[in-house]
């Protein structure tokens, strides 16, 4: 049994130590808003936070994370989250939608820990998030749409 | 009354689907009792597009996949459009399985979703479907304020009645509009009347993507339910010979472990046991027959094919004659790799049999194909497979499979475990990299003649690459003399005037099972006419604009693109330079596909090690009226981006017979610091709509490389670009 805490909540989940917290958070605790898309930390789109900074959970042992705050799309509450989520919607960046939590997650991360990120600044930080969508253009105009309205 | 005229090649389909449209206003509480228009009350008849409920909620059913292209906004809209409902009001709910309501009217008696098609299909069919409930409406206010109807008006969800004031949404008088007979003949609003077509509505789609809430297929959870994973054999063309699996069933979490035609199913609790399960087994595979060519092989043999004639796609005036007495020639021989689609959500789908029925989960893309897939693995009647069409996490083509490769999969693992459960096959990345369904390999040759004048006046184009249609259900139809249409659209559609034009093509028989991969024959052809174009208006020492303006005079939509795209990118104006040791080049590129109209202009950066950056792209789209000019920026800014993963990186190989890549890691796609500023500009057209899902796609590789021409002079033939 181990012990997670996802989203301010504890689980007790029983399964093998090694199994990636992405199919724990999935399978076992039915947060489906993490998706699964490579598996192997090249593409973003199992992006979560443990303790604020984005992690790939599809390559994360679940033991690696047990007792640490872990957040994913579901659980966003910051300012800075909803802010973002609000200037997705505004500028209308989704397409399939399929990578969208991840990229949301980095963007987060990026705009809580820099304001004012530049276009590098958020290349450098959404670097691992693909979207085979290319929404790319949209997402660097919300992430600087979201730090005007962060102030 | 708005006369309408449907001038493409479904005019009579269109008629023959309209006249059998039904529409109904139900009430959603009633469930069940849902009063079919023009039938007694209280008698079922599942509707066709619009539900208006007691709650005030207009349901739009769309019977598009919503994959990105932005279906489920673009084809609510033109309901709302006519039935002058309030946006906020409407909802969207996917069409079932159903071919004789849900037909795609651009593929005949088929549902499915492809060719850029949605919008155009829907154009005339919604609109007459919000329009038809629009009337009803009025006529059912009428009735019950004793008024006529010509003092009714309708605006964003309210019913008035001017000289009275009287006023009602339209959840108050569904159940009476659902009591009157469906009118006959509807108006349709003249353009200047439009109040959502032409303007930004949002994707009714966004929220739920930006929240985590959407459903994939991925995220089905039903009672029960086990996850499968197949173990698949190393080569197309293997079988199973025997399997061992002892270790996978001592897994924590599997469930079973049993052969199905395509290799070995491990069926577990969840997917992580289900990997490891399949990762505990031990398979022998008999490979005598399997696939073993490498893509140096492949390449050889289709190269020998070049120097042959092939099969008449296209010939005007004397071709051959031309290139005899022309003064100058130019020949160029182009190469295009395999392309795995790579959707962000690997293939996948949820399974439940009942007696005498199945129940499918997907990212459903082509109903009626699949469905006759299904029933034929299950012994049931394609109208017993119920598919629910869900969100899919991107496509380009790779859900609307011929063969219906993962769901026959799943139905044959149903089959197999009786049906005891539900389940839901996931494949792994890997899994879905090296399962084949490829944009074919294709080599080009093209020739060219050029007199004394510098006039281009002969045009030869060979192409050898599998045929798509060949062997699907497609066959009778899409193939002609020999000619897969799929596999010279766009090259046999050469729009430049030159006298003599001749196209023709090899179809190659391999073991290596190919699909159309987003804008299909013009991710090849577009590159190889347009790069071919640039290095004739170089041979004639003219301006590639220039070039294309005097041989695009019958063409006022190529050109008027062209115009666009080159005025916006400053086209007469030198480029800037860039920064010591770096070279600057533009590129530009016009190409139609699926009746839309496109042209690019690329600015490229090529630094001293020869790698390169594309800085900018413009680009000019006519796609008839724009219906909503958000969504049409964004499938370019997104057709733009898919294609400069092609331009840049595409390419899957064989190494005797095994697919070499496997993940995002060796087949990589664009990443953000890699994606160019784009600018999109929509050449205003009352013109019928047209799709722009795929037509973005295959104009940026040719004005890359045009541009990387104009930076470098070295000239690019093969896909991906590579300068070192």
């Amino acid at each position: 049994m181990l012990t997670l805490n996802v989203n301010g909540t504890r689980h007790q989940v029983d399964v093998d130590p090694d199994t990636p917290l992405l199919w724990v958070l999935r399978d076992t605790l039915r947060l489906t808003g993490t998706k699964y898309a490579c598996g192997v930390a090249a593409c973003g789109a199992c992006t979560v936070h443990v303790n604020g900074a984005p992690m790939r959970s599809c390559t994360t042992p679940v033991s690696a994370v047990a007792g640490q705050r872990i957040t994913t799309i579901e659980g966003l509450q910051s300012k800075v989250a909803k802010v973002v989520q609000a200037a997705w919607e505004k500028l209308d960046v989704v397409q399939c939608g399929y990578c969208q939590s991840g990229q949301i997650m980095s963007a987060v991360a990026l705009l809580t820990s820099n304001a004012r990120p530049s276009d590098k600044d958020i290349d450098d930080a959404l670097d691992g998030n693909l979207c085979r969508c290319a929404t790319y253009q949209r997402i660097r105009a919300a992430i600087h749409e979201a730090a005007r309205n962060l102030g | 009354m708005n006369e309408l005229r449907i001038e493409n090649r479904s005019r009579r389909e269109f008629l023959i689907a309209g006249a059998g449209l039904t529409l109904a206003l139900c009430m959603p509480s009633a469930g069940a009792a849902a009063a079919g228009a023009g039938k007694l009350p209280g008698t079922f008849e599942p509707n066709a597009f619009v539900h208006i409920g007691t709650d005030n909620l207009v349901t739009v059913i769309v019977k598009h996949l919503e994959m990105g292209q932005g279906t489920y906004t673009g084809l609510p809209t033109l309901v709302a459009e006519e039935l002058d409902a309030a946006w906020a009001q409407v909802r969207v709910e996917g069409a079932p399985a159903d071919a004789r309501r849900y037909n795609n009217l651009l593929m005949g008696t088929m549902q499915g979703t492809g060719g850029s098609t949605a919008l155009a299909n829907s154009f005339e069919q919604l609109r007459r479907a919000g329009a038809t409930a629009r009337a009803m409406l009025v006529a059912a206010a009428a009735q019950r304020w004793s008024v006529a109807v010509d003092g009714i008006s309708v605006g964003q969800g309210v019913v008035r009645h001017a000289a009275s004031g009287r006023k009602a949404g339209f959840g108050d008088l569904a159940l009476a509009a659902a009591a009157l007979p469906v009118p006959e003949q509807v108006s349709l609003k003249s353009p200047k009347d439009f109040v959502y077509i032409g303007k930004r509505v949002p994707r009714k789609d966004s929220k739920a993507k930006i929240n985590g809430t959407a459903q994939f297929t991925q995220d089905v959870n039903l009672p029960g339910m086990l996850t499968a994973l197949v173990a698949h054999p190393p080569r197309f063309g293997t079988t199973l010979k025997s399997f061992d699996a002892a270790r996978c069933k001592s897994v924590k979490g599997v469930v079973d472990a049993f052969a199905i035609p395509s290799g070995v199913a491990v069926l577990a609790r969840d997917f992580w046991s289900a990997k490891k399960g399949r990762d505990a087994l031990v398979i022998e595979w008999d490979e005598s027959r399997a696939f073993r060519l490498g893509t140096r092989e492949i390449v050889r043999q289709y190269q020998a094919l070049l120097d042959q004639p092939g099969a008449v796609a296209r010939n005007d005036g004397d071709a051959q004659g031309g290139l005899r007495t022309a003064t100058k020639q130019v020949t160029a021989d182009f190469s295009f790799p395999y392309l795995a689609h790579a959707a962000m959500e690997p293939l996948n789908c949820v399974i439940r049999l009942g007696a005498d029925s199945c129940e499918i989960w997907n990212g459903e893309q082509f109903q009626t194909v699949d469905q006759g897939n299904i029933a034929a693995v299950l012994g049931l009647k394609p109208e017993q497979v119920k598919l629910n069409m869900l969100f899919a996490g991107g496509s380009f083509g790779r859900r609307a499979c011929t063969h219906s490769d993962y769901l026959v999969e799943a139905a044959h693992i149903a089959k197999a475990s009786a049906g005891r459960t539900p389940v839901k096959l996931v494949w792994t990345r890997e899994d879905d990299m090296r399962a084949g369904y490829y944009r074919p390999l294709y080599l080009h040759r093209l020739t060219a003649g050029l007199d004394a004048q510098d006039k281009v006046t002969a045009w030869t184009h060979r192409i050898v690459g599998q045929s798509i249609i060949a062997g699907s259900p497609f066959e009778a139809f899409m193939v002609k003399d020999g000619v897969d249409h799929s596999s010279v659209e766009g090259a046999a559609s050469l729009p430049y005037a030159i006298p003599g034009i001749s196209v023709d093509l090899h179809s190659p028989k391999l073991d290596v099972p190919v699909l159309w991969w987003r804008s299909v024959g013009p991710t090849h052809t577009a590159f190889a006419t347009e790069v071919f174009l640039d290095e004739l208006a170089h041979a004639a020492g003219k301006d590639p604009l220039q070039m294309r303006r005097g041989l695009l005079a019958g063409h006022p939509r190529h050109l008027g693109v062209l115009e666009l795209a080159a005025a916006k990118a400053g086209w007469d104006k030198p480029l800037a330079a860039g920064a010591a040791g770096e070279k600057r080049g533009r590129g530009i590129a016009v190409h139609e596909s699926f009746h839309s109209f496109v042209a690019q202009v690329a600015e490229v950066t090529v630094r001293a090690d020869g790698s390169f950056h594309v800085d900018r792209v413009v680009c000019a789209v006519d796609c008839g009226i724009a219906v909503n000019p958000d969504v049409i920026r964004a499938q370019m800014e997104g057709g733009i981006g898919f294609g400069l993963t092609a331009a840049l990186y595409g390419e899957i190989t064989f190494n005797e017979g095994r697919v070499e890549q496997s993940n995002y890691t060796d087949y990589p796609l664009l990443h953000i610091r890699e994606m160019p500023r784009i600018e999109v500009h929509i050449v205003d057209s009352q013109a019928q709509p047209t799709g722009v899902g795929e037509p973005g796609v295959p104009v940026i590789a040719p004005a890359v490389a045009n541009a990387l021409f104009a930076a470098t002079g070295r000239r690019l033939h093969k896909l991906p670009l590579r300068l070192t």
